[in-house]
């Protein structure tokens, strides 16, 4: 019986999943030969050029991908923790084998051909996760128990992200939450990422527009004038805390005063006197609030604290901790800074491209934009450029369909597999997946800040094809032997 | 799974997938469909449009010489990058005969983006431009030790003949109102300035071609776009053959050197000019290529305004010369008859002074052959009193009027609006309202206007009129637009002269007398039939003016000729000579008369004149 089921993989195996992934990498390889084209080229496997080794990675990872299916489902779950220690040793001696490329320090190179590790450590790292969260008695209930796979998560990414100066490859870990949310995480954890996404993005864009009278950054603002209605409310209504309310109000107005007297002869920073006045006033509602049992007037104290606390927080953030060309990415996305010829060349020219290619696009080969050049990275992390200008509207739309098909079958996959740790895996390889086309794509379409991950099996490089390939056939290994399982 | 209390939470994250995918596809909707303006950006990143200039007409005269053409020069230009090591700069200067200070600083220029917004170190940079093939000689031949050193050809106008530098005129840069007027013209394009080359702009300057490029982000040239499906062909310019005999012009440059004048010739019945000169002038070369616009300055300055083409544009009183039209229209509106006699008493006659010796009383034609100012004084006189004065001088200012329209129609007083001379001043003969102003409507009388009657006073006419005015008396009635173009489709613009044809044979018959037995004699060529008038034109601020209008032969008249020379004297002593000679080298083909030639052509009237 067993026997013949190992027999019988190519039985098993899920094929859409596969031709999806033999579209998508032929498509691929295509527009790098596109992308990279020259006048003088003739022949889309001449190993001289991009598209002739990109051809030779394709055919390395399709060797891949039978030797993956032809291994016995069980070896990976053996081999999972042994695996997962190996690749740390490997990330962490990357940095010292490696020779600086661009600023990163990931790269091995091994006779002609050049190998990141970190696009290897994706699949290992999902194994172990799964394995860990699959064993029998792990169940995910508080927030303790997910202590020990943020760690198997977090130690590589902070190799990468901190020894090997990859914040790209690192960041793909985040991919992870999906993970956890559904296997039981809040979904609280979600919103407050996508709220505390949005609050940066507030208070970066709006923390730098100068306000009348210098009142500080807009969140601070807002707690004032929240503490202020708030005040107003109470004052209104004849409560017996009115004349508590009225202390509130008039301190505001009071202090400003004086600031603006003092101000004529000394320069006062009205910055921070903005956030004392918030904290002195939202401890002295708290206080107020506690005493005469006005609990609403404590929360508002609470929140009002926290808005400051964590808009301070992104400002130091944004000035102390990112590098200067990171937080110029996102200075020109948000729109605060214009600079074409820096560093919003890339996603300037990416925007021509793909624009310049209207419904149809240019034809194949006839791309000006990525053909001549103007667009950087164009058969790497910017590929996407040539699907838009070359093919068109339609010819982007069919990509991104065939994508979502491909990470929907993947939930599909993840969604009948019997035992919890290949589903984990599962939902791991399409999280990572969707992941990466969410960044890529928002990256060159100039809705994201621009951050160097590939398009899985479109951009160049046989290091992501090779990870990209690893992890799906892993899970397509896996996935044939699910009725080995018993329920 | 059972009992999978998450189960639905697949959806959610299929969810996000969707609406990731949403959101992309709404943006690229927005940036593929509806933003319009990427196109046009992707086409200017990569798209060059390399302009092919086409050659410009040639200028040819009436019997085929070339008279205009374009010489090649040639522009070295350089790319920045390629100059690797290994490259003689000192080789480089000695090459081009410049000293290194001079490299350096175009060096500099070039690589200075305030000067030069174009620059990139991957494209060809102009270095020297506008070089003679003598320039670059040297250059030529060590080109390949200077890597990134290019030799560009380029044409410029070149002359056959140091002559007809105003008929001809210049070709320059555009300027910003040619670029606002003509969509074809982009800045630093070259194009007619003046003369003949502004007139027939459209026709010579052809039709620029463009070879649509692809270049890289380095501004390299990658090849032709879509395989030259938008590239057209340059169209050469059309070549233009102008009316005049450049023999005859350069004949009544030489006579006019020395002195401020001009001289025009036409031939009577198809209205086309000989000769159109004017001096002081200068050789059309100077005003070519890197020192046009320095020399341009020089004669722009120079006090005797040589920009100026005194054939067309200076005005005169015509003097004794319009005692011709006088006496035509005296006879037409019937003042007067072949046979009518008026005396003259001599230099002492009243009111107008006569300034010969003859005979008196005198017919129409001895008065023309003697110049008798009384006789055209007296004719005059009587045409505007022939109805008396009338109502409020109504009678006497309705003569005056007819008398202006018939004088108006030999082409005076307005400038010819159907030829192809651009810069021309119209003269004028002044009209009723003018002496209205002066004197009132009542307040003027033959005698007032009494200088009229001898082409002095109001009257100003241009050197061309003039000769226009003398072929229209050769074709006994009509006259035809001067022209340049000798193009058929010119000769359609003729005018009729309100003169009837018999009126003409007594006034012809005193021209000839001009040069039998008149002022005129001591120049004329028996055997070829000279008719003419002498004019000397009294003249406020120095020296009368020399004028003589003639044609020959009488009975066939095959050029009409106007010469004008400021400030010499006695018409018959200066005009007449010259105007005699260019009728006699274009009748003959030769001038004889080569003391003459040499004496009139080596005499210096006036010291300021530039020979350039």
């Amino acid at each position: 019986m067993r026997a013949s089921r190992s027999g019988n993989i190519w039985q098993y195996v899920d094929w859409p999943t596969i031709g999806m992934f033999l579209g998508l990498v032929f498509f691929g390889w295509l527009n790098i030969y596109g992308a990279s084209y020259t006048f003088d080229q003739t022949s889309i496997v001449d190993f001289s050029n991009r598209a002739g080794k990109q051809f030779a990675w394709i055919m390395g990872s399709l060797g891949m991908g039978i030797v993956l299916l032809l291994i016995d489902y069980k070896t990976y779950d053996v081999l999972t923790y042994i695996a997962y220690g190996l690749m740390l040793l490997l990330l962490l001696a990357t940095p010292f084998l490696a020779h600086d490329i661009k600023g990163s320090m990931s790269w091995i190179s091994l006779g002609p051909v050049s190998l990141q590790p970190a696009e290897f450590a994706k699949c290992i790292v999902a194994l172990a996760v799964a394995k860990y969260m699959g064993q029998y008695d792990y169940k995910l209930r508080t927030w303790r128990d997910l202590i020990v796979p943020f760690a198997l998560i977090g130690v590589p990414a902070l190799i990468i992200m901190i020894l090997q100066k990859e914040t790209g490859s690192a960041l793909v870990f985040a991919a992870f939450l999906l993970v956890f949310y559904r296997q039981g995480m809040s979904g609280y954890v979600l919103w407050c990422g996508v709220a505390a996404v949005a609050l940066f993005i507030l208070s970066i864009r709006f923390g730098a527009v100068p306000l009348p009278l210098g009142t500080g950054s807009v969140g601070v603002l807002c707690c004032m004038l929240l503490l202020i209605g708030i005040a107003i409310y109470f004052i209104c209504k004849e409560h017996p805390i009115r004349w508590q309310m009225l202390i509130l109000a008039g301190s505001v107005v009071l202090i400003y005063g004086i600031g603006l007297l003092v101000n004529i002869w000394w320069t006062v920073s009205f910055d921070w006197l903005s956030i004392g006045i918030v904290v002195l006033l939202s401890l002295y509602a708290a206080v107020v609030g506690l005493y005469f049992r006005r609990y609403p007037l404590l929360w508002v104290a609470v929140f009002s604290l926290f808005c400051v606390g964590y808009t301070q927080a992104c400002d130091f953030v944004f000035t102390r901790v990112l590098q200067p060309h990171q937080r110029i990415r996102i200075e020109v996305l948000l729109g605060m800074k214009e600079d074409p010829a820096g560093a919003g060349y890339n996603v300037n020219q990416a925007r021509i491209a793909i624009g310049s290619g209207r419904f149809l696009g240019k034809g194949y080969l006839n791309g000006t934009q990525t053909k001549l050049q103007f667009v950087p990275e164009q058969d790497t992390d910017f590929i996407f450029c040539t699907v838009g200008e070359e093919w068109g509207f339609v010819g982007s739309l069919g990509v991104l369909i065939l994508y979502l098909f491909f990470i929907l079958r993947l939930v599909e996959i993840a969604e009948r597999q019997r035992n919890i740790s290949t589903q984990i895996y599962a939902y791991a390889v399409a999280s990572i997946f969707l992941f990466h086309l969410t960044i890529n794509v928002g990256m060159v379409l100039g809705v994201l800040p621009v951050i160097g991950i590939p398009l899985p099996f479109f951009s160049y490089g046989g290091s992501s094809l090779w990870g990209f390939t690893m992890l799906l056939f892993v899970l397509l290994r896996l996935d044939a032997a699910r009725m080995e399982q018993l329920r | 799974m059972i009992n999978d209390r998450y189960y639905r939470r697949r959806y959610v994250i299929s969810g996000i997938a969707i609406g990731v995918v949403l959101v992309y596809v709404i943006r690229l909707f927005f940036l593929q469909i509806i933003d319009q303006s990427t196109k046009d950006q992707a086409d200017n990143n990569a798209l060059v449009k390399q302009i092919i200039y086409p050659s410009r007409g040639l200028m040819y005269d009436r019997n085929g010489e070339l008279l205009v053409f374009n010489q090649p020069i040639y522009e070295v230009t350089m790319v920045m990058r390629e100059m690797k090591s290994g490259w003689d700069t000192a080789a480089f200067c000695k090459c081009l005969q410049i000293s290194r200070a001079e490299f350096d600083e175009r060096i500099a220029d070039i690589k200075d983006r305030r000067k030069n917004r174009g620059y990139s170190r991957w494209t060809p940079q102009v270095f020297m431009s506008q070089l003679k093939k003598e320039d670059i000689a040297t250059l030529q031949e060590e080109l390949f030790l200077f890597p990134g050193v290019q030799i560009q050809k380029r044409t410029l106008r070149d002359y056959t003949y140091n002559a007809a530098a105003h008929v001809l005129g210049s070709v320059g840069e555009v300027n910003q109102s040619d670029l606002d007027r003509d969509a074809y013209y982009t800045r630093g394009d070259y194009s007619g300035r003046d003369g003949l080359e502004r007139t027939y702009e459209k026709q010579l300057r052809g039709e620029k071609g463009v070879e649509v490029l692809m270049r890289d982000v380095r501004g390299r040239i990658q090849g032709s776009y879509q395989d030259g499906e938008l590239d057209r062909t340059a169209v050469a310019g059309t070549d233009l053959y102008l009316t005049l005999d450049i023999q005859l012009q350069l004949l009544a440059e030489e006579l006019l050197s020395g002195k401020i004048g001009s001289a025009v010739a036409i031939e009577p019945k198809t209205g086309e000019i000989l000769a159109l000169a004017s001096n002081p002038a200068w050789n059309p070369k100077v005003l070519v290529g890197k020192e046009r616009s320095k020399n341009y300055n020089t004669l722009l300055k120079d006090p005797t305004k040589p920009l100026m083409n005194r054939a067309t544009q200076a005005m005169y009183p015509p003097g004794s010369t319009f005692k011709t039209i006088q006496s035509l229209v005296c006879l037409e509106q019937g003042a007067i008859t072949p046979n009518t006699l008026y005396p003259c008493s001599g230099p002492g006659s009243t009111p107008i002074k006569c300034t010969h010796h003859h005979g008196s009383p005198v017919a129409l034609d001895r008065a023309i052959e003697q110049s008798c100012n009384p006789y055209f004084w007296c004719a005059f006189r009587d045409l505007l009193q022939k109805d008396g004065y009338g109502k409020d001088n109504a009678d006497f200012r309705h003569r005056y009027e007819l008398w202006r329209e018939a004088v108006m129609s030999f082409g005076l007083g307005q400038k010819f609006t159907d030829t192809d001379l651009n810069e021309q001043s119209g003269g004028s003969i002044p009209s009723t309202k003018l002496f209205d102003k002066f004197y009132g409507k009542t307040g003027w009388k033959a005698i007032t206007i009494r200088s009229l009657s001898i082409g002095q006073g109001e009257i100003l006419v241009t050197p061309l009129q003039l000769a226009n005015q003398a072929a229209a008396i050769a074709n006994e009635g009509y006259y035809i637009s001067p022209h340049l173009n000798k193009n058929d489709s010119m000769r359609i613009h003729r005018h009729n002269l309100s003169i009837k044809k018999q009126h003409f044979e007594v006034v012809k018959e005193g021209m000839h007398r001009v040069m039998v037995y008149g002022t005129g004699r001591h120049y004329a060529v028996d055997t070829l039939h000279m008719a003419g008038k002498t004019g000397t034109v009294q003249n406020p601020h120095g020296r009368d003016h020399a004028i003589f209008i003639g044609f020959a032969p009488v009975e066939d008249p095959q050029i009409a000729v106007a010469v004008v020379v400021e400030n010499a004297g006695f018409g018959a002593t200066w005009a007449c000579p010259i105007a005699s000679m260019m009728i006699e080298q274009y009748l003959t083909g030769q001038v004889k008369r080569k003391d003459l030639r040499k004496r009139i052509g080596e005499s210096v009237l006036n010291a300021g004149v530039k020979k350039w």
